[in-house]
């Protein structure tokens, strides 16, 4: 069982307008997985959810469910539930009438049909709740009536378009590890989509990283952190410093003009590299007893750390220390060989450099200047 | 400033009810000759004549049977065709709206005149039709699909395109789904739709006289009598009809009061 | 989805009943009466240019003055509680829904020598006034008849406007006759346009109020096309010539209104 994939994607490709949103995509999830779909607005993670759940049809490729082809199987014909993004509880029915839509339409008793919702309500903390108008529920409760109702369905897999996005900070930490809980108690696979990267690696099984309509990088949450296959990668999930390299050999790398020892191998000699370093794997150290030292520019205080860019030799990088350090100061860098993890050159290349500024959008309006706010007069 | 507010909104307030409170006033004149202007006394005799009046009563059939054939076709043709609307491109959805809008913006003259140049022509070449209720009905449609669809549109707006996929989600049919979900959501502005068009059925006067031939509506029948003298029997029956919209209006509001009520309570929660 | 489908049958309807009529007035504009093709219809409107620049005359007069009337209600309702708010708009629609030509009688037997304000003048001993059979008249038709739709898309946008616009512009330093200058005015500019273009349009192609209010003398756009189908002057060819002059007319005029609104027409969202 656990060898055949229970939803695969083979070749799929989307394009809406003449605009591609997905490109040659291919995904296979394992029954009772619990994966991620994770990328910025625009990656096509949504599309890819929709094409599973039916409601988008591809261009070209196939969708295997339990490795029967589904592709011309319309949406209330599949055995996948979806929990859209703001819900969509029908406003004219009440709880109990929602969560019992699924059953009804299937031709369920009346009889069986209370015995699952109560317990689906019970399962998702709102016993009692079961005649209230949906209308006057808060986000928190809305979003495990739409739990609730997917689930009573029975479906084989459950599919979270950004279930979190509309709640606080403290409430989405709570859902978080009540998927999480239901999502092992039931053991149905979860394919769950969002652009935080952090509810990502918290939740998953597996982490899909997708970039363009296509995927930058699939691995265990431990993986993608730890192992980011490209500049895109590595900025997107956490903080990084992504520095342009040369492999000089097995284990030697040069990069900020002197050679660092390293534990990457395989890589050709001399082959250019990217050169990625957690901010909060760098130590400070006196400026005289490292090869790379610079100039505190700002210091920012972050509760459990301080964040640090320091100017070495023109490259900003950024640090996390739990020392202040005073802006102006001169400050020493150093590195452990596991601290520097090497990438293979990418499209992404140079397109995620220092930290003269945190966001993609500060950055080129800083760069074009004017010229947009013309463009919008 | 207060003050000066009050007396403006009353002063144009007195200019819009003027002549409705002299119609309603002189329904109960109990006048022998047919002054309209002259006060003589308090009667019912006009409402019991309006009852007993066998031209008026076949006008105000016409149109209400027009009313009712017009509302109902126009509101599962134009219901559909918001649906439908709802689901197009950009393109194709601006070429259809401006269709719609043509005859709001539109003349009502041109709009009746048209109409009739297209049912004369269609008359004359199937033989010996003549104008009537078909072609009245036909008309009143037409004028009453753009106001159907524009009251329904706001409301597919405001739905959450994701209900229609949810209930599909859960195992309804495409048609299924959109009985179970799409209607009672909407159905709020199908139904402001539907009084709106029998209303403005029930109303119209341009674009009927253009094209009833020699069938008469009340509205015509009115204007019939407008070139001779009015008897207040027509103030009865507009008293009447008056009436009855004020009704159908306070429903419409009353809908609205809930529906934004219960908006208003889901803000909150 | 194909939920596209499900608007093929009013397409249909409106292409036999808007667009197929419309090609009709063309065509019989630029034909005579044994249908060959003729200009001569489109020569003959210049000869009651008269009547044309009445009707612009008088419509815009009535556009006017609803404006100057219907704008100020619009704000003092816009500014009650919403309860009231929505009792005092159903007052203004309310008249709308008797019957049209019944409210212009009424205001027949108003005007009339004999009529009811004579009738008071004359009893406060004061002198009658000839007031039914002028131009007066049917613009006073013209502004009772139209001005809610002048009130009605100005107080949906002006509803609309965030108060916190009107406090902005206050902090920073206008005071209430800069606010309404230059702010509150200018965003309810598409309510007004749509405003301008309810009232206008009705008002410029009537027809029963002139001949009701206005007797024979004031004759307008409306009474002509209506004396080319219906009347003595049977002449389709010539009434769609002229149906087709003020389709045009209007659309100019409309076009010129729109110039003032380069955001898309907001404002006309309730007609009820």
């Amino acid at each position: 069982m656990e060898n055949t994939p229970i939803i695969s994607l083979e070749n799929i490709a989307v394009s809406f307008d003449g605009e591609v949103v997905l490109k040659d995509f291919n995904l296979s999830i394992r029954n009772g997985e619990f994966v991620t779909l994770l990328g910025a607005s625009g990656c096509g993670k949504t599309t890819t959810l929709r094409i599973i759940g039916g409601f988008v049809k591809q261009d070209t490729g196939d969708v295997f469910f339990n490795g029967k082809k589904i592709n011309d199987l319309p949406p209330h014909k599949r055995e996948v539930n979806t929990i859209f993004q703001k819900y969509a509880l029908f406003p004219h029915l009440n709880v109990y009438d929602n969560v019992a839509f699924g059953m009804r339409v299937h031709g369920k008793s009346e009889s069986q049909i209370k015995t699952t919702v109560n317990e689906m309500l019970s399962m998702v903390n709102l016993n009692g709740f079961a005649h209230r108008n949906v209308n006057l529920l808060s986000g928190g409760q809305q979003q495990r009536v739409a739990i609730a109702r997917a689930l009573a369905n029975e479906p084989k897999v459950l599919l979270l378009d950004e279930p979190l996005g509309a709640l606080d900070l403290k409430l989405r930490k709570d859902m978080q590890v009540e998927l999480k809980k239901i999502q092992q108690q039931t053991g149905i696979t979860f394919v769950f989509v969002t652009h935080d990267q952090e509810e990502a690696l918290s939740m998953s099984d597996t982490v899909v990283v997708m970039d363009k309509g296509e995927i930058q990088q699939i691995g265990t949450p431990q993986d993608i952190y730890n192992e980011p296959r490209n500049a895109f990668v590595a900025d997107f999930i956490g903080e990084s410093n992504i520095l342009d390299g040369v492999m000089h050999e097995d284990y030697l790398v040069e990069f900020a003009r002197h050679p660092f020892k390293c534990v990457d191998k395989g890589f050709q000699a001399n082959e250019p590299v990217d050169v990625v370093i957690r901010p909060e794997d760098i130590d400070v150290v006196e400026p005289d007893t490292s090869h790379l030292s610079g100039t505190v520019t700002s210091v920012n205080f972050k509760g459990v750390h301080y964040e640090i860019i320091v100017d070495v030799n023109g490259f900003k990088w950024m640090i996390q220390s739990t020392d202040y350090q005073e802006v102006g100061n001169r400050i020493g860098l150093s590195l452990q060989p596991d601290d520097i993890h090497i990438m293979h050159k990418s499209e992404y290349s140079g397109m995620f450099g220092d930290y003269s500024t945190f966001s993609d959008e500060m950055d080129e309006d800083s760069q074009n200047g004017g010229k947009e706010a013309e463009i919008y007069e | 400033m207060k003050a000066i507010s009050k007396i403006y909104a009353v002063l144009i307030f007195l200019f819009l009810y003027a002549p409705i409170v002299v119609l309603i006033v002189f329904s109960f004149n109990d006048s022998t000759t047919m002054s309209r202007s002259v006060w003589s006394g308090f009667s019912i005799k006009w409402y019991l004549k309006l009852f007993q009046d066998g031209m008026l009563l076949s006008a105000l059939r016409n149109t209400l049977v027009i009313a009712a054939v017009a509302a109902l076709v126009s509101t599962v043709l134009g219901t559909a065709a918001a649906i439908g609307i709802g689901g197009m491109n950009k393109l194709m959805k601006r070429m259809v709206m401006d269709v719609t809008n043509l005859p709001m913006v539109n003349p009502e003259i041109v709009t009746g005149v048209s109409l009739m140049l297209l049912f004369v022509f269609v008359a004359k070449s199937m033989g010996n039709l003549t104008l009537g209720m078909f072609s009245l009905i036909l008309a009143h449609i037409t004028f009453c699909l753009p106001y159907v669809i524009l009251s329904v549109l706001p409301k597919l707006r405001q739905m959450d395109p994701h209900l229609y996929e949810a209930a599909q989600d859960l195992g309804c049919s495409p048609i299924f789904a959109f009985f179970k979900v799409v209607l009672p959501e909407i159905m709020p502005g199908v139904v402001t739709g539907m009084i709106m068009a029998f209303t403005l059925s029930i109303d119209d006067f341009v674009i009927s006289y253009f094209t009833s031939g020699t069938t008469q509506t009340l509205p015509i029948f009115i204007y019939s009598m407008t070139r001779k003298r009015i008897s207040p029997e027509i103030n009865a029956l507009s008293t009447l009809l008056f009436g009855t919209i004020i009704v159908l209006l306070l429903i419409i509001n009353f809908r609205q009061a809930k529906d934004q009520k219960a908006e208003e309570k889901a803000e909150e929660a | 989805m194909k939920a596209k489908s499900a608007a093929a049958p009013y397409a249909v309807w409106m292409t036999i009943f808007i667009v197929v009529p419309m090609v009709l007035v063309v065509i019989f504009a630029f034909t005579d009466k044994s249908g060959s093709f003729t200009l001569k219809n489109i020569a003959e409107v210049g000869q009651y240019s008269n009547v044309f620049l009445r009707s612009i005359w008088l419509g815009a007069v009535a556009t006017a003055i609803s404006l100057l009337l219907g704008y100020p209600l619009a704000q003092i309702i816009s500014h009650i509680s919403p309860r009231r708010q929505s009792v005092m708009i159903m007052l203004v629609m309310l008249p709308m829904w008797m019957n049209f030509l019944l409210r212009t009688y009424a205001w027949m037997t108003l005007l009339e020598d004999n009529g009811i304000i004579n009738n008071l003048l004359a009893s406060f001993g004061l002198g009658r006034l000839h007031l039914i059979n002028t131009q007066g008249a049917v613009v006073l038709g013209m502004v009772y008849n139209y001005i809610p739709y002048m009130i009605l898309p100005i107080y949906s946008v002006l509803t609309k406007i965030d108060s916190s616009v009107v406090e902005a512009a206050q902090d920073l330093g206008a005071n209430r006759v800069q606010v309404f200058s230059k702010v509150i005015f200018p965003m309810s500019m598409p309510g007004v346009i749509s405003g301008i273009t309810m009232v206008f349009v009705p008002a410029v192609s009537t027809f029963i109020i002139s001949k009701m209010l206005g007797g024979g003398a004031n004759l307008m756009i409306g009474d002509l096309i209506d004396m080319q189908f219906l009347g003595s002057a049977y002449n389709p060819n010539l009434g769609s010539a002229i149906s087709l002059v003020l389709m045009v007319l209007i659309l100019i005029c409309m076009g010129i209104m729109h110039q003032f609104d380069d955001g898309e027409n907001s404002g006309g969202g309730i007609m009820v």
